[in-house]
């Protein structure tokens, strides 16, 4: 019966919606946005990994010389880089393009073509970082870029200027899209849709672009101090000249603690909507979790400094940050047993989705204690630049974002391409995933502890890290291989020619009620909105299921025309960065002139373009 | 089509652009506070001369920042000039906070190249790091709004920003009033605050 529903589709005259290359880079749609988005990020996260097995590979065996030192300083630091930047953010922005729109009830976001440009910058600065490979210059100070390692002095190659500039470029992103979303959210929400009535998945994804808003500005400074550093001949972080190593550290972390949690919070949203669905009962405690996630948010400004506690900050310091962040565990908590009473008495599914949510609950609560031990300051100091630090963020990183942007995939792919992904296929890959993270995350506890430092390439005979660091690598293989046996379930899909229904998990949010994929247009006419759980409320007072959804012609619906201008525009940003990197050379005044000139020229085509035909 | 229907009431029954430049000035203000706090950290670490007291002019920049705090109040009669289709007073105070603007930008730039005269670089030492980094994008930030209102003023000019469009300008004119608010915190911390 849902194989029927495109070919009905096209007898009752609808245009199918324009592809082709001009189509995905003039696109202001949210829906193919994020899947822009999303197939960019996969792409880099596959880079990332790759990464991470030569890593792994080069720390099978004592005394290993497959890689040189020096690229195993780019290859980590590009790993972490990479995997935060362009894996898990954008990951995060796939599903806040595709589905806060429709989670709402909305046609778009507030500014598509904003949107558009937000994720072709993005792209670019992508591009740009691990463009870097091919000049034999990629980053090589770690992703924390710690003054004064990256100081002309100490990395006098292009290699931090990449860092320094890339960064900027996807810093730009962010805030655009945190601009985007935050408005979104407030204001196109369909009626009734009130703030304390959103899907969990909204609330965390706002919290999450006001942490973007408050948190890149001063990341951009602190780069845009490390690039006068390196480019002009300032002395911000140069010691010689009066600079403070510290002031590095501090604006860093300023921003890089928010970062983690701009990192997790949508992967709490994701799970808070996958529990209910497979648990067939609603969300526990929805305000406390709102609540809890805006409280993370807030103390996320105030623990800053426990990234540093090494650096001799004084007691005083150290102890209001260690208290800081164990208050942080407070809160999180909170989510832990909302997530576990959402399932307490539920008639529980087990669907390749829940899967991947239960998993998130246990890897993420064994990267949280971790994070407590680390909150108390002496013992931190016994466990800075260990693996021990290593196992705890991949915890957090791997077995809570990942785990639950995986599990998310997996629930929301019907919905987004059309058709279902296997279940069998889904279940091994849970399986194989869960089993290579541990086995690679775990004995990481255990050489920590045992003093194994971290970004050394290497370790002697005979100290006892051997068996581990084997299982360890043995383990990443099985972690690459799960994500292997995820493209071959992506591909099936696409080729299957059984069409996903309209709502095959009976959902209870609105995306659910449109058919998959959705149209242009998203919703034929506006939802109006009764309760939490909107799809739900509409089910139950229909009495069940409702009908398959059928397309209709979308005539009379006005939608934002596509637009060339974001792309140019973006693309100026990207110049504009590359001409500052070679100011230094003859033509460096032209090469930015004419950047500025692209810039401007687009922006101010962009503003007296027409947005709707 | 009217443009109400083209753009449907707001939850929040804000419009989006408004509500964006609110989220974006949020944003700004945690740019300048780290420029600000940077140049505090800094303050008085300065290895080699010239030093602040040795080099501020306070009484130039004392008439800058009264033409920018002026120019706000212009921009606000500007603005009420736009919504009432009042194309005389939108134009003329619009053409005065221009020129405040660009009175002040002739300010920095004449500041600037007195301070290089002088020996101060940003090269030299952390004072000249750190104020050119603050002011310098402090007075990007007023050129572009320079830019921003120049283009809302030829658009004026050709009669396309009608009391229905006011919004145009307004975003443009709380940019504006960011831009100086940022001034009025810059101009005590570093010019004042400097014994």
């Amino acid at each position: 019966m849902a194989t029927s529903v495109l070919d009905h589709a096209g007898a009752a005259g609808i245009h199918p919606e324009k592809t082709g290359l001009w189509a995905w880079i003039t696109t202001v749609d949210h829906k193919k946005i994020g899947i822009l988005y999303g197939a960019s990020a996969f792409i880099f996260f596959l880079i990332g990994g790759l990464e991470a097995l030569v890593i792994r590979l080069q720390l099978m065996k004592p005394d290993n010389n497959l890689v040189s030192p020096e690229f195993y300083n780019q290859l980590f630091t590009m790993h972490g880089t990479t995997m935060i930047f362009l894996a898990v953010m954008p990951l995060s922005a796939m599903f806040f393009n595709f589905f806060i729109p429709l989670l709402i009830g909305a046609r778009d976001v507030a500014f598509p073509r904003l949107n558009a440009f937000s994720y072709w910058v993005f792209l670019f600065g992508g591009l740009f970082l691990n463009a870097s490979f091919l000049f034999n210059a990629a980053p090589n100070g770690g992703w924390f870029g710690y003054a004064n390692l990256s100081s002309k002095q100490f990395s006098p190659g292009l290699n931090m200027d990449f860092w320094a500039i890339g960064l900027q470029i996807l810093g730009i992103a962010s805030l655009a899209a945190g601009v985007n979303f935050f408005v979104t959210v407030l204001n196109m929400r369909a009626p009734g849709m009130k703030l304390i009535r959103m899907p969990m998945f909204v609330w965390m994804s706002f919290i999450t672009q006001l942490l973007v808003l408050l948190s890149f500005p001063v990341i951009t400074v602190a780069l845009i101090l490390l690039m006068f550093d390196r480019l002009f001949g300032t002395h911000f972080f140069v010691p010689l000249g009066g600079g403070d190593t510290m002031l590095w550290q501090h604006l860093f972390w300023v921003f890089g603690h928010p970062e983690v949690y701009i990192l997790i919070l949508p992967a709490f949203g994701i799970i808070s909507e996958i529990l209910p669905v497979f648990s067939r009962k609603p969300l526990f405690g929805y305000t406390a979790m709102v609540f809890s996630g805006c409280f993370i948010a807030f103390l996320g400004f105030g623990v800053w400094s426990h990234h540093m506690f090494s650096t001799g900050m004084g007691p005083i310091a150290d102890s209001v940050f260690s208290l800081a962040t164990m208050l942080i565990a407070i809160p999180t908590g909170v989510k832990i047993f909302n997530w576990l009473g959402t399932t307490w008495g539920g008639s529980i599914q087990m669907k390749t989705p829940m899967y991947f949510a239960l998993g998130f609950i246990a890897m993420f609560i064994m990267g949280g204690l971790s994070g407590v031990m680390h909150s108390t300051a002496p013992a931190d100091l016994q466990q800075t630049d260990t693996y021990f630090v290593v196992a705890h963020f991949h915890y957090v990183l791997f077995g809570g974002s990942i785990f639950s942007l995986t599990g998310g995939a997996y629930y929301w792919w019907p919905k987004m391409f059309g058709h279902m992904l296997d279940e069998g296929l889904g279940k091994l890959h849970f399986w194989l995933m869960l089993i290579g993270f541990n086995l690679t995350f775990f004995p990481m506890h255990i050489v920590g502890l045992e003093g194994m430092p971290r970004r050394v390439y290497t370790y002697p005979a005979g100290l006892g890290f051997e068996s581990l660091n084997r299982i360890e690598t043995y383990g990443a293989l099985i972690l690459g291989f799960s994500f292997l046996v995820f493209i071959f379930n992506v591909i099936k899909s696409t080729r299957s020619k059984v069409h996903a229904p309209a709502d095959p998990w009976n959902g209870a949010t609105l995306e659910w009620s449109i058919p998959s994929p959705p149209q242009e247009f998203n919703f034929p006419s506006i939802p109006t909105v009764h309760g939490r759980d909107a799809f739900w409320e509409e089910k139950r007072a229909h009495g069940g299921k409702l009908p398959e959804p059928a397309r209709v012609s979308g005539a009379g619906i006005h939608l934002p025309n596509p637009s060339y201008w974001p792309f140019l525009a973006a693309l100026g940003v990207l110049l504009l960065f590359i001409a500052l990197m070679n100011h230094a050379s003859k033509l460096g005044p032209v090469y930015i002139f004419a950047a500025v000139s692209v810039l401007f020229f687009s922006i101010f085509n962009w503003v007296f373009e027409p947005a709707e035909g | 089509m009217d443009a109400h229907a083209l753009h449907p009431a707001t939850s929040t029954g804000i419009p989006n652009r408004k509500l964006a430049i609110w989220t974006f000035i949020g944003s700004e203000c945690l740019f300048f506070a780290s420029l600000i706090s940077v140049y505090l950290v800094y303050k008085g670490k300065s290895l080699v001369g010239p030093y602040p007291s040795e080099i501020f002019e306070i009484p130039l920049v004392t008439v800058g920042t009264a033409l920018l705090l002026f120019s706000s109040l212009f921009v606000v009669l500007a603005l009420n000039g736009c919504e009432q289709g009042n194309r005389k007073k939108f134009l003329g105070w619009l053409a005065m906070t221009i020129l405040c603007g660009l009175f002040f930008i002739g300010m920095q730039v004449y500041e600037f190249t007195h301070f290089f005269h002088e020996g101060l670089t940003m090269q030299k030492n952390l004072f000249g790091a750190s104020f050119f980094t603050l002011t310098g994008f402090h007075g990007t930030h007023v050129t572009i709004g320079v830019i921003w209102l120049l283009s809302i003023f030829i658009e004026g000019v050709r009669g396309h920003v009608p009391p229905a469009k006011a919004l145009n300008f307004e975003i443009a004119a709380l940019y504006w009033h960011f831009v100086d608010v940022v001034w009025i915190v810059i101009f005590p911390v570093v010019y004042l605050m400097n014994s």
